[in-house]
């Protein structure tokens, strides 16, 4: 029949549509093999872009060699590593709770900063004249204080004039880095700017120096997955974040939700500050947090907002961070490289999401879909 | 008269998943006339009308333009067929202006002159009779406004033929009149229209003929100057259908909820409803029935605490004199309230004090059973939160339209969403799982819903299964006033019947129901009384066991005789 050829020309090649549904082990499936096609393009791109460098053949082994070996060759950079993950996976946790809300808190990096900022302003005016434990008490109190005042005000705005959090949030992390700007320019009068590290308010430490931070990150993992699995604020969070009228159908006070959702993720901002300022930096500058907490956003994302699983994800991405500095550091070749590979594998994790949520039907195989809506 | 067929189509059908929306439809229209497309709601006319404007694609049959076989597939393909479409609801660039939205997305030859475009859209509304000024933005503007731009950007683009869905329902009546002289200087100029609309009196005073459509099909196609109202609704409604639902005649029915004088407005200032009276009693299901969009939805969200209301009373009577107090549907801190305003007496007609007591014996008491409310108690619901209703100990149970955006949360399972009304029971901060859990299997159990798991997230499940998993939940609540919209929207033939044996059975517990339908038939054969709400008034309320389908069509589409003047 002349229409039956009609519709078979009209057809395109090959059409996407979304999935209903996929097994866990093929979407798990989808995202390892992103990752070690991501890899490959990698090692293919930084072999060719250092050899061009360099002038001198490599083996492309070499370049993986070198990559584990920025996470794992030395206890020194094992430490580091977990350090690392533990500070990217405590700013994970505090963006998720307003994540599963679908509130896109992405300010994540000036609540942390305002969280560093407060426990290091107590630490400078009150180091020395009071016991160190005080001290440190205080500038718990400071940091906590400090961030969820950050993370509330976009809150306030959402809740009572439907602001747009987005915007708002990424705002107001620049406001925090201009008030750590100046606040560093008050009591550095010199013109450097660069506060040194401070005598007082150093957390202490037992075993290992970053123990203590690794523990109290892992403890919290766990709380938050209980928090947000099992808690009638859990629940309430993840109705809002499904439907604003199935919330309000049920008698959820919407509002009240919102900001508390947003205390919650601002004192784990607060937390993490004091993580930074307290037990790593015993100083701030504008670059403390250091886009953590955007990295965070991608970390939480991955994970599916899930604390236990964001372990992995922040893992990973520490180790890419870590080893693509390692690369650049054994092959002597520019600082950039390592956002070269950062930049590749990211891309290929996140393009899988994409058949993870859609399938590409090619033509023939089956008829034409319906387009609904 | 010699008239030329400008559009025809043959044997069109469309189908979304097992619904059949268009069941073989044919239809001409000629050159130079207004044809109006009648029908119920969800009979397939909006559907019908996107498959000429490119928005679906038939899955059989032929469209034909000016004698020639066409295919369209896309908007585009549409209006490069001089066919233009006004949906119901605009699609336009807020930010922008008139003239900016109207020359969006066409492409032309010369250079792009914001200029020329304002005076060519000054010469159309000149041509036909509009007032419009092209450098208004559209957030400035009235509903009818912005009507009058979605009609210019048609225009401009040459159309033909145009579409229009449901244009009167935003317009005031003076609007609807002026749309109307434009209109008749469009089909003067030449050009055809198409208006889908279900309001009798705009049918018979703008169209030339008039396509009825009755559920997907295509009934009659009739000369405006030979129809009368009647004749329309009979063609429209159809004749009755017996269903087989089994009704009982309401047993010993109680004013339980009193509904006075609803007046209320949505967000955009436009009064949704009009002075809503009316008493639903116990053991008796209520219909509503009314065009989509007439009011039913806020008149249930009102009484459920999800509508403001500007005026108006929602008076819940419970049925409870000399009936023990439970802990149910109470709570403790309710309890003690009450107390404290000599609602109870003890087995003996003593009054009942809790001064002095604590909590654990005052739950002692009261458990044994043998506090015993005073009176029946009256409350009213007005400017309550879902909440505080569900705080007073009143049981209302509410099945919305919405069912995954309200009713249910469709990332969730069943059991998860089993707890949506009852999670914040129990005192400590974390959910209890065990007892959504016991309900969600009995649910799946008894009302044989088919789910791989009681996790399985609802989303996933069937239509009839998802309207299953809310209906019984809000049972389980052991309701006292239980309202349903839509309930059986989508739904095949045995679902709904298992929906309507649920209601009945809460009809013979006692309860009163409020059940919103949109097929007749339906109404007629499962409620005791019907209301009909007509643009948010109540314009009539009839037993349904003698009443016919026309009366409630009439009824439901009739307008007040001011409006009617404006438009003829």
């Amino acid at each position: 029949m002349s229409e039956k050829k009609n519709n078979a020309v009209q057809e395109p090649l090959f059409h996407l549509s979304k999935r209903a549904q996929i097994q866990p082990w093929k979407a798990w499936a989808i995202r390892l093999a992103a990752i070690v096609l991501g890899l490959l393009v990698c090692g293919l791109v930084a072999f060719i872009l250092i050899e061009k460098l360099n002038q001198k053949p490599e083996k492309i082994t070499d370049f993986y060699y070198s990559f584990i070996k920025g996470s794992f060759s030395t206890k020194r950079k094992l430490w580091k590593f977990l350090k690392n993950l533990a500070i990217l996976q405590c700013i994970s946790l505090a963006v998720t709770p307003a994540f599963r809300m679908r509130f896109w808190n992405i300010g994540a990096e000036g609540q942390t900063l305002m969280g560093v900022l407060g426990c290091i302003t107590v630490a400078f005016y009150l180091g020395g004249q009071v016991p160190n434990w005080v001290l440190l008490v205080l500038m718990f109190i400071a940091a906590l204080l400090y961030s969820a005042v950050w993370a509330v005000i976009p809150a306030i705005f959402k809740a009572k004039w439907n602001t747009n959090e987005t915007l708002f949030t990424l705002m107001m992390n620049y406001v925090a880095t201009f008030v750590v700007s100046y606040f560093l320019v008050v009591w550095v009068p010199s013109g450097s700017s660069t506060l040194g590290k401070l005598k007082y308010g150093k957390l202490p430490s037992f075993g290992h120096e970053y123990l203590v931070i690794i523990l109290v990150v892992a403890l919290l993992t766990v709380l938050l997955y209980i928090y947000l699995k099992h808690s009638k604020q859990g629940y309430e969070i993840s109705v809002v974040g499904e439907s604003v009228r199935t919330a309000q159908y049920s008698g959820i006070n919407v509002k009240k939700v919102i900001i508390r959702t947003m205390v919650v993720s601002g004192l784990l901002c607060g937390l993490t500050g004091y993580l930074i300022g307290a037990g790593l930096d015993q100083s701030v500058t504008t670059e403390s947090v250091g886009g953590q907490g955007f990295t965070a956003i991608m970390v939480s994302w991955l994970a599916n907002f899930n604390p236990l699983v964001m372990l992995i994800t922040s893992g990973l991405i520490s180790m890419l961070n870590s080893g693509a500095a390692q690369i650049s550091q054994d092959f002597n070749v520019s600082g950039a490289l390592p956002d070269v590979i950062v930049g590749i594998i990211l891309f290929f994790i996140i393009g899988s999401e994409f058949f993870i949520n859609y399938q590409i039907i090619f033509r023939k195989k089956g008829h034409e879909k319906e387009a609904v809506k | 008269m010699e008239k030329n067929l400008a559009l025809s189509m043959q044997g069109i059908t469309k189908r979304f998943g097992s619904v059949v929306a268009n069941k073989s439809v044919d239809l001409d229209m000629y050159q130079g006339e207004i044809l109006a497309i009648l029908g119920e709601n969800g009979c397939g006319k909006t559907t019908l009308m996107n498959m000429i404007a490119g928005i679906y694609f038939p899955d059989e049959g032929k469209i034909f333009k000016d004698g020639k076989e066409v295919v369209i597939r896309s908007p585009k393909d549409a209006f490069d067929l001089k066919i233009g479409m006004i949906h119901q609801h605009f699609k336009l660039v807020d930010l922008f202006t008139a003239a900016e939205n109207i020359v969006l997305g066409v492409e032309e030859s010369q250079r792009y002159n914001i200029k020329d475009v304002n005076n060519r859209v000054s010469e159309i509304a000149l041509k036909y009779g509009f007032h419009i000024d092209p450098q208004k933005k559209i957030y400035d503007m009235s509903v009818s406004e912005k009507q009058t731009v979605e009609i210019i950007k048609v225009l401009y683009r040459g159309a033909d033929i145009l579409i229009l869905d449901e244009p009167t329902a935003v317009l005031t009546p003076q609007e609807i009149d002026r749309l109307f002289s434009v209109l008749r200087r469009m089909k003067e100029d030449g050009k055809s229209i198409i208006i889908i609309t279900h309001k009798l009196h705009e049918v018979l005073a703008i169209s030339d003929r008039v396509a009825i459509l009755r559920k997907g099909e295509h009934i009659a196609t009739v000369d405006t100057c030979n129809a009368t109202e009647s004749s329309l609704t009979e063609m429209m409604v159809g004749k009755k259908v017996t269903l087989n639902i089994d009704r009982s005649e309401p047993v010993a029915p109680q004013a339980r909820l009193e509904v006075k004088g609803l007046n209320c407005v949505d967000h955009e200032g436009v009064q949704v409803l009009k002075d809503v009276s009316f008493t639903a009693n116990s053991g008796e299901i209520l219909g509503i029935a009314g065009i989509a969009g007439s009011g039913q939805r806020e008149l249930l969200e009102a009484i459920a605490g999800l509508q403001p209301l500007t005026s108006g009373e929602i008076i819940f009577n419970n049925p409870k004199k000399d009936k023990p107090v439970t802990f149910f549907h109470k709570s403790m801190a309710r309890v003690k309230e009450l107390g404290a305003q000599e609602a109870f007496h003890d087995e003996y007609g003593n009054p009942v004090s809790f001064d002095g007591m604590t909590n654990k014996q005052i739950k002692g008491w009261v458990e044994s059973g043998k506090v015993l409310f005073r009176e029946d108690e009256v409350m009213n619901l007005r400017d309550k939160t879902p909440l505080e209703i569900r705080e007073l100990g009143v049981r209302l149970s509410f099945v919305p339209e919405d069912r995954l955006g309200m009713g249910l949360v469709g990332s969730m399972g069943i059991t998860d969403n089993m707890m949506l009304r009852s999670y914040r029971k129990g005192h400590a901060g974390f959910v209890d799982r065990k007892k959504p859990r016991a309900l969600a299997d009995e649910i799946i159990r008894e009302l044989e819903v088919v789910t791989p798991g009681v996790n399985t997230p609802v989303r996933r499940l069937s239509g009839g299964n998802v309207q299953k998993v809310l209906v019984g939940r809000e049972i389980a609540f052991a309701p006292k006033v239980l309202m349903a919209a839509y309930p059986v929207r989508g739904l095949d033939i045995n679902s709904s019947y298992t929906i309507y044996n649920l209601l009945n059975k809460q009809k013979k517990n006692g309860v009163a129901v409020i059940f919103v339908g949109e097929d007749l038939d339906v109404l007629l054969s499962l409620c005791d009384r019907i209301l009909v709400i007509n643009s948010g008034a109540v314009t009539g309320i009839v037993d349904a066991r003698t009443a016919t389908k026309e009366e409630i069509g009439l009824l439901m589409t009739q307008t007040d005789t001011q409006e009617k003047e404006a438009v003829q």
